[in-house]
């Protein structure tokens, strides 16, 4: 008996089409992995059957009926509900305020009712979790199991978990598992979205897999394997930009020893990363979103002190310098978020000044029209459709990356760390920005590419480094990487032997 | 079918647009204030005629006029400056009773030193002043990410506390006994610009940091730096801009600034320190501020739009009657309505079929 049907669902964004015709179907009982990388459609999928996107075409059945779902209120009444990986509850409200919230019918509010009410359904479901206590005073495990408490309370017959152990301590995952199988056997289905192998070979009975807004297939569990299941989820494309030439390797220009560092909620996210980076090659940090490829790019940006470890530009020690002080001794670093690397209000030209404005100052004064003679230059060389004059919040996103990539490169760094240059750009604007990375390259310098996006780790790289989960798990040579055992590496099902 | 009105963003704004902006706001506010002035039972049409056009017919009057503006323009520079680096100082009134509270001090030592001096002297203090009492909620600020806004609003209810204190205490005039401090040495007073006028060098002083303003914020490295973080905390810091000394930096300049407007009304006009020497200034620096759009000469015309107002709401008062809080009401109104007409610059309006 199926519980949820969703047939050719199909939604677009602008220009992106998120799912593309997606069949996807839910047993009562099973768990349900959604398999894919960043981007790949499933949490687009999932907002659609919790009603918070309307699909642009396709149709939904609840248990054989055909529903339209309109607001996750509608859903709610359906029996499904919804755990995001950012929860929705008040940290100054207890427990069971936070779960009756937006539920409770009538005007007064029955704190000890309530209290009691919610007492009783969390022992009924073998979630435990003190009512009286404030949210705000909870872990993030139990956090997570006061979400899942306040779906059931609404009575969720479908619970979609979206990468529910992103956020959990491997103690916490084990408990939340144990969790999801006694309730299973309770008759609960639960859609579980994910991109970790290890965890879909744990849990789930049944896998459906996307890619680029696709469902590639649905296959058992117990009939699969993650080499399998790897190549469905990453698959193959070909690009225009790649490196044709090997690697002309040179002499060591940054390093890095035993670097560990914390995220903003203070929890280990880099665990003793060594890497080096030298004249003349690109080296690939590849790994899906989250593993530590944020931390790791701030670090070497100066915006993130390490706790431990050492960072060595040309033998020097920059552990913990400033971002002023890494870009004078030579490391360019291209902003993780372009938005959040550039002055909107600013114009182009005094964004493309900012990094160098001791270069613009003529006896105390700032040299307008150097300031201007210089974007001009830039604009010129990187095909910049702006003038200097702009407002650099009115440029595409495309040259916004090469007003960036100018300020950098301009400069002839010899050491580009590049987090994720690519994304959200389209295919002109990627080819281009590709093209320029390996021109850093040709020049000599050592490039750092940090990207979620496999192909193009593929297509630049002359070697490949994995990340998991904070740690380096591996670092192959170009050659003998392939999406396999870069996607096994990357789903932390297997290491290589680190080389140096 | 049926109509439709549909707001619609816009980029920016053609310049015709823009140059309707001050009087669309003057027609706005006149509309909305006029009700009130019915109300006071009299003719809002003479009333402006008093507020906008009466204090620019006589000498003394226009005189008056720049008097009032003095301490605007100093307080919205001060505020200027502030905001232009992110930091929000709520604090200029403190920041001002600060300066005054030095030039009253130092006013009284000064005697014996020729004008100039003196004069430079009390500046000098007034500033390092407005700095001092700026620097705590600064430093708060940088070091432990404390709202500023509370921090610097709070410190302002502190001072008027000190500055009763010593008004009341050892400052207290021995001949009069009324709350004031004692006269300040007569070199220090600040030289008249007109005879039988109030108008004194404080307002020369007052166009110079404006001048000093436009120029930091528009011609050094310093002040694009200044913007940088003000628009972009995080851009600035990736850029390699120390965005806490900045913002620091920026704090207790604002902070120096406002002290200077508290040595102008007490060097300048009062030649004692008084309760009542500012009439909310620090605040009113705000609204000349945001109404100026954070630019030196918008600052500058605000607070001669203001100081206008203030006149010419005495005169209103007297002749015809209503309430002079009636001008208070207007530069209030002015805000509210400038800024409801400068968002919707942002804004296409369309009426249309579909």
């Amino acid at each position: 008996m199926k519980i949820i049907e969703m047939r050719g669902i199909t939604k677009r964004f602008a220009s992106l089409v998120a799912n593309d015709h997606v069949d996807f179907d839910l047993e009562r009982g099973e768990i349900h992995a959604l398999l894919g990388e960043n981007g790949a459609g499933k949490t687009t999928l999932m907002r659609i059957l919790y009603g918070l996107y309307r699909p642009d075409e396709g149709e939904i059945r609840v248990e054989g009926r055909p529903v339209t779902i309109h607001a996750p209120k509608d859903a709610i009444a359906l029996g499904i509900g919804m755990v995001t990986q950012h929860f929705a509850l008040v940290p100054t409200l207890t427990v069971a305020e936070n779960v009756v919230l937006g539920f409770n019918e009538g005007f007064r509010l029955d704190r000890q009712r309530i209290a009691e009410e919610v007492a009783e359904a969390a022992r009924r479901f073998g979630l435990e979790i003190d009512p009286a206590v404030q949210v705000g005073h909870l872990s993030v495990g139990q956090r997570q199991r006061v979400e899942i408490l306040k779906a059931l309370y609404r009575h969720a017959r479908v619970l979609i978990l979206d990468e529910p152990t992103a956020v959990l301590t491997p103690q916490e995952v084990e408990a939340l598992f144990a969790t999801l199988r006694r309730l299973q056997h309770e008759g609960l289905s639960v859609i579980f979205i994910t991109h970790k192998l290890a965890e879909v070979m744990a849990i789930t009975d049944r896998v459906t897999v996307l890619r680029d807004g696709k469902a590639i297939a649905t296959v058992r569990t117990a009939s699969t394997n993650e080499e399998a299941l790897a190549r469905m989820m990453v698959g193959r494309e070909s690009f225009g930009v790649r490196r044709e030439t090997s690697a002309r390797r040179g002499e060591p220009l940054l390093r890095m020893e035993g670097i560990s560092a914390v995220d903003d909620r203070g929890l280990p996210a880099l665990k003793r990363v060594s890497l080096t980076i030298h004249s003349g090659e690109i080296l690939g940090i590849a790994g899906v979103g989250g593993n530590g490829q944020h931390e790791l790019a701030e670090v070497l940006s100066g915006l993130r002190r390490p706790t431990e470890g050492r960072l060595l530009v040309e033998g020097r020690d920059m552990t913990g310098a400033s971002p002023a002080e890494l870009n004078a001794a030579g490391v360019g670093r291209i902003p993780e978020d372009r938005h959040e690397g550039i002055v909107g209000e600013l114009s182009v030209a005094d964004n493309m000044a900012l990094e160098t404005l001791p270069r613009f100052v003529k006896k105390g004064r700032l040299d307008r029209q150097a300031i201007i003679a210089h974007a001009r230059r830039l604009i010129e060389q990187f095909q910049i459709k702006a003038r200097p004059t702009d407002r650099a919040k009115t440029l595409s996103g495309g040259n916004m990356q090469k007003l960036l990539l100018a300020r950098v490169l301009s400069r002839k760094p010899k050491v580009v760390i590049a987090p994720q240059p690519t994304r959200g750009l389209d295919i002109g604007a990627t080819d281009y920005v590709r093209s320029q990375l390996l021109a850093q390259r040709e020049r000599g310098a050592g490039v750092l590419l940090i990207s979620e996006d496999l192909d193009e780790i593929l297509a630049l790289s002359d070697r490949i480094a994995v990340i998991y989960e904070g740690e380096i798990v591996g670092i192959l040579p170009a050659q003998e990487a392939d999406v396999e055992r870069l996607g096994l590496m990357m789903a932390g099902a297997a290491r290589e032997e680190v080389l140096p | 079918m049926s109509r439709w009105i549909t707001v619609e963003k816009r980029e920016t704004p053609p310049l015709g647009t823009r140059l309707l902006i001050p009087l669309l706001a003057l027609g706005g506010t006149f509309l909305l204030t006029s009700g009130l002035i019915l109300w006071g039972h009299a003719n809002p049409l003479r009333a402006y005629y008093y507020f906008l056009i009466a204090p620019l017919s006589s000498r003394f009057s226009l005189f008056e006029v720049l008097v009032s503006a003095t301490p605007l323009i100093l307080t919205g520079a001060s505020v200027t400056f502030a905001f232009s680096g992110g930091y929000y100082n709520i604090g200029a009134e403190g920041q001002l009773y600060a300066g005054a509270i030095a030039a009253a001090g130092v006013g009284l030592l000064v005697g014996g030193l020729p004008v100039p001096l003196a004069i430079l002297v009390l500046l000098v203090s007034g500033f390092l002043a407005g700095m001092a009492w700026a620097w705590l909620p600064a430093w708060l600020k940088v070091r432990w990410a404390v709202d500023e806004v509370v921090t610097t609003l709070l410190l302002n209810s502190v001072m008027a506390y000190i500055v009763s204190a010593l008004l009341n205490g050892p400052w207290r005039d021995p001949e009069s006994g009324w709350p004031q401090s004692p006269e300040i040495a007569a070199s220090a007073h600040l030289p008249k610009l007109a005879a039988r006028s109030r108008l004194n060098l404080g307002f020369l002083i007052a166009v110079l940091t404006l001048i000093v303003l436009w120029y930091v914020l528009n011609h050094t490295a310093f002040g694009l730096k200044l913007r940088a973080v003000g628009l972009g905390k995080s851009a600035a810091r990736f850029a390699g801009i120390p965005v806490e000394r900045t913002m620091f930096a920026a704090a207790l300049i604002s902070g120096g600034i406002a002290g200077i407007a508290g040595v102008c009304e007490v060097a300048g006009i009062q030649y004692h320190l008084i309760d009542a020497l500012s009439a909310g200034y620090g605040y009113t620096g705000i609204i000349i501020a945001t109404l100026g759009g954070l630019n030196a000469w918008g600052v500058g015309a605000a607070a001669l739009f203001f100081g206008l107002i203030d006149t010419g709401a005495q005169t209103v008062s007297r002749v015809l009657g209503v309430p002079v809080y009636l001008g208070e009401v207007t530069q209030a109104t002015m805000l509210l309505v400038t800024l409801a007409v400068l968002l919707l610059q942002h804004y296409r309006i369309r009426i249309g079929r579909r």
